[in-house]
């Protein structure tokens, strides 16, 4: 099963809804190209909803990562919402739990983000 | 189609990630059959996942020429696993730890280092050229009779 992007905004916020599998190839593709546009509109606030991706491997780790890092670098945010067990036990091994800001609350989280 | 006889399975992937998806879930199959429960079946075929990708990737490089082998033995004891690419090899020694400070926001590096996790034992071989990984995930003892 291939990934689905849905993006929506919320207040400030835009929103991905991401669902199925973030993998090497095509999954990780579709996720860098949504974080890629939401930056050139001059989206700084985003959430990724993650409580439909029932698996990551490890270069959807690493999509993640450097999604978050160029969000960074634009002075934006990026956090994640809503982890599986497998996505949330995934980033505790790699000591990525830390590194992200995790929410499982939404209208929280999108209060969260800078004005 | 897998050559299979009682206790192993083997087959001859195409440097494809068409490849790595058609392992996995052989992987995911044959945990199965061994006894493996979901979480630890998960663990095994996201690690032969990982494995396939790196032969497929970095082993052989996509090269059409170039072939991948992926076999499940089953004794009893143990799911062996070997998974060997043709390519140049790699130094598993100068694989980059990715918990380090330094590496953590790099956005590779961590497929050796999930297969180590969700595996019990890990064996690199040279090959001739290419790379073998040798995949060991203990099985559950079967109940005793009373």
């Amino acid at each position: 099963m291939s990934m689905k992007v849905t993006t929506r905004i919320v207040d400030h916020v835009a929103i991905l809804d991401l669902s199925g599998r973030i993998t090497l190839g095509e999954g990780s593709v579709q996720l860098r190209d949504a974080i890629r546009d939401l930056v050139a509109q001059g989206q700084k606030n985003i959430l990724l909803n993650l409580s439909e991706v029932n698996y990551i491997d490890s270069s959807g780790i690493g999509e993640l990562v450097s999604a978050f890092t160029s969000v960074k670098n634009q002075g934006g945010q990026l956090k994640l919402l809503n982890l599986t067990k497998k996505v949330h036990d995934l980033l505790q091994i790699t000591k990525l739990y830390t590194v992200f800001d995790v929410r499982d609350d939404e209208a929280h989280a999108v209060e969260s983000f800078q004005k | 189609m897998p050559d299979s006889t009682v206790n192993k399975v083997s087959m001859t992937l195409d440097s494809t990630l068409d490849s790595v998806d058609r392992g996995e879930a052989v992987a995911e199959q044959q945990a199965a059959i061994a006894g493996i429960g979901e979480d630890e079946r998960y663990h095994v075929s996201m690690a032969v996942r990982e494995a396939l990708v790196n032969a497929v990737m970095h082993g052989n490089a996509y090269d059409p020429a170039k072939k991948v082998k992926l076999s499940f033995e089953n004794d009893g004891a143990a799911l062996v696993i070997r998974i060997s690419d043709e390519g140049e090899g790699i130094d598993q020694d100068k694989l980059p730890d990715p918990l380090e400070p330094a590496n953590i926001l790099r956005g590779s590096g961590r497929g050796i280092f999930l297969i180590r996790s969700f595996m019990d034992e890990v064996q690199f071989r040279k090959l001739g050229p290419g790379t073998e990984l040798t995949l060991i995930k203990r099985l559950p003892s079967p109940p005793r009779r009373a």
